[in-house]
């Protein structure tokens, strides 16, 4: 499969980029890593006139400290959320569920930054930058904005961000003492979650002091399960609580029904997933 | 058109290309390196898995111009001196292909492994080729030749002239621990 005939930019920093992409208007597309835009330009779903490539700009490989956030660049592989030390220790749900994401191939040539922007459901990364509360921060010719992960993801394939703006950077809140989790059900290895669960949860001695959760492949855009959250806050830390908690987890998602699963099925998959990870991220035992 | 230059296996190669050109397209057609075969097109399969700058990418997913100014290893680079690399000969003697489609991607992909854990247990075999599908689903065979070679290749680490001499297992230990490569570019 070939795709159709597209002209080429690789600018070398953000500015040349973002002036790339004006000059592109709404015909122009960036290409990060390429892993869901290729296969999507191959199977001619889309036929952008300009691919503006910024595979080339090291400013958007940086992962740094910025006092209680880490600023992960939107460029930055899959492979590198797996392994950078950093990440592991501030955003280990990250890290943990990055590793969850295809095979190790599409990880080295995947980027955080490119499978946010895409704003696929399905994807395991959309529900855990929820989850984690991250803020996006793009630029555009008017310069730079961020936004919050509970505005980025309009409707499926859709995002926050125009046309004419390049997400730059990814910032999630340091959460070095939480406990977390991804439970993913799918079929085969590499295949799509047909639900995933991302669970962070701050312990206070016996209780569970507070848990953010967020569902992949619910609906058509990533979810929290903001009931179980409420019924979690405050709850005996114990299987019993969590699993009673866990109840709640399908309130007010509107999950699809396809090949892979009923709606009936996700539903049943997001309950149980959530009573996982959430049991897990407490440090109780999973029966 | 745009201009690239590109090492494959070694040679050092500058061409035209259209901007949608396909890396795997660019390797077997313009090239003639078929060595390289096409499997699903989509991603999914691993067939055409290549060495690109350090890393497994499958080339039907990389546009020829991102592979300008890069390192291209196919698995018809991999043979030195006209003897075979440790993982070719290990699946030749493990029977390790039936049809022989797959194969190609499958020795690139475990080569990606071995390097980044010299010494894996079977079942990180097999999570690091989860993205390579074999259609004959021999992979009890594939696994057995890449745990072979894995230890072929650890003997050889530590017979080479001037190598440090390690316990046998070291190595794997050490690479696992530091949680594999840091950032690279």
């Amino acid at each position: 499969m070939i795709p159709a005939a597209f002209d080429y930019a690789r600018p070398t920093t953000v500015d040349e980029a973002v002036r790339a992409l004006a000059e592109g208007g709404e015909e122009a597309k960036v290409l990060a890593g390429g892993q869901s835009l290729l296969p999507m330009l191959k199977l001619r779903l889309a036929f952008p006139e300009l691919l503006v490539d910024v595979g080339r700009v090291p400013e958007l490989r940086v992962i740094r400290e910025d006092g209680e956030m880490l600023a992960i660049g939107a460029m930055v592989s899959h492979h590198d959320v797996i392994h950078d030390p950093l990440i592991r220790r501030h955003a280990g749900l990250l890290s943990a569920a990055t590793a969850t994401v295809a095979d190790p191939a599409v990880r080295h040539r995947g980027t955080i930054g490119g499978s946010l922007s895409h704003g696929d459901p399905a994807g395991d990364l959309p529900s855990v930058i929820l989850a984690l509360d991250a803020e996006l921060v793009a630029r555009g010719p008017q310069g730079r904005r961020t936004i919050a992960a509970r505005d980025f993801f309009v409707d499926y394939l859709q995002t926050a961000l125009r046309p004419d703006e390049l997400l730059v950077e990814v910032r999630v809140p340091k959460m070095a003492d939480w406990g977390f989790r991804y439970e993913k059900f799918n079929r085969v290895a590499q295949a799509w979650a047909v639900v995933g669960v991302a669970a962070a949860v701050r312990r206070d001695d016996g209780h569970i002091a507070e848990a953010r959760i967020g569902l992949t492949n619910m609906g058509t855009t990533p979810l929290r399960a903001s009931a179980c959250e409420a019924a979690l806050a405050g709850a005996d830390a114990s299987t019993e609580a969590v699993a009673q908690a866990a109840d709640s987890a399908a309130e007010s998602t509107r999950p699809a029904s396809d090949l892979s699963a009923s709606s009936e099925y996700r539903e049943h998959l997001a309950r149980v997933l959530t009573r996982r990870a959430v049991l897990a991220a407490t440090d109780l035992d999973v029966r | 058109m745009a201009h690239i230059s590109v090492t494959v296996d070694g040679t050092v190669y500058d061409d035209d290309v259209e901007p949608r050109l396909l890396l795997v397209h660019y390797l077997r057609d313009r090239l003639g390196l078929t060595g390289t075969p096409i499997g699903c097109d989509t991603g999914n399969c691993g067939a055409c898995t290549v060495d690109l700058d350090g890393e497994s990418v499958k080339s039907c997913s990389v546009l020829a111009v991102q592979a300008d100014g890069c390192a291209v290893t196919t698995v018809q680079g991999l043979t030195g001196d006209g003897e075979w690399h440790p993982l070719q000969k290990a699946f030749h003697e493990q029977h390790a292909l039936q049809c022989g489609y797959c194969t190609p991607g499958m020795i690139m992909a475990a080569r990606d492994l071995l390097r980044e854990n010299p010494d894996p247990t079977p079942e990180e075999v097999r999570h690091a080729l989860e993205g390579n599908l074999c259609r004959c689903t021999g992979y009890q065979n594939i696994v057995r030749a890449v745990l072979a070679a894995a230890a072929e290749m650890r003997r050889r680490t530590i017979h080479e002239p001037g190598a440090v001499r390690q316990p046998a297992g070291a190595a794997g230990t050490a690479a696992g621990t530091a949680g594999g490569r840091g950032p690279r570019r």
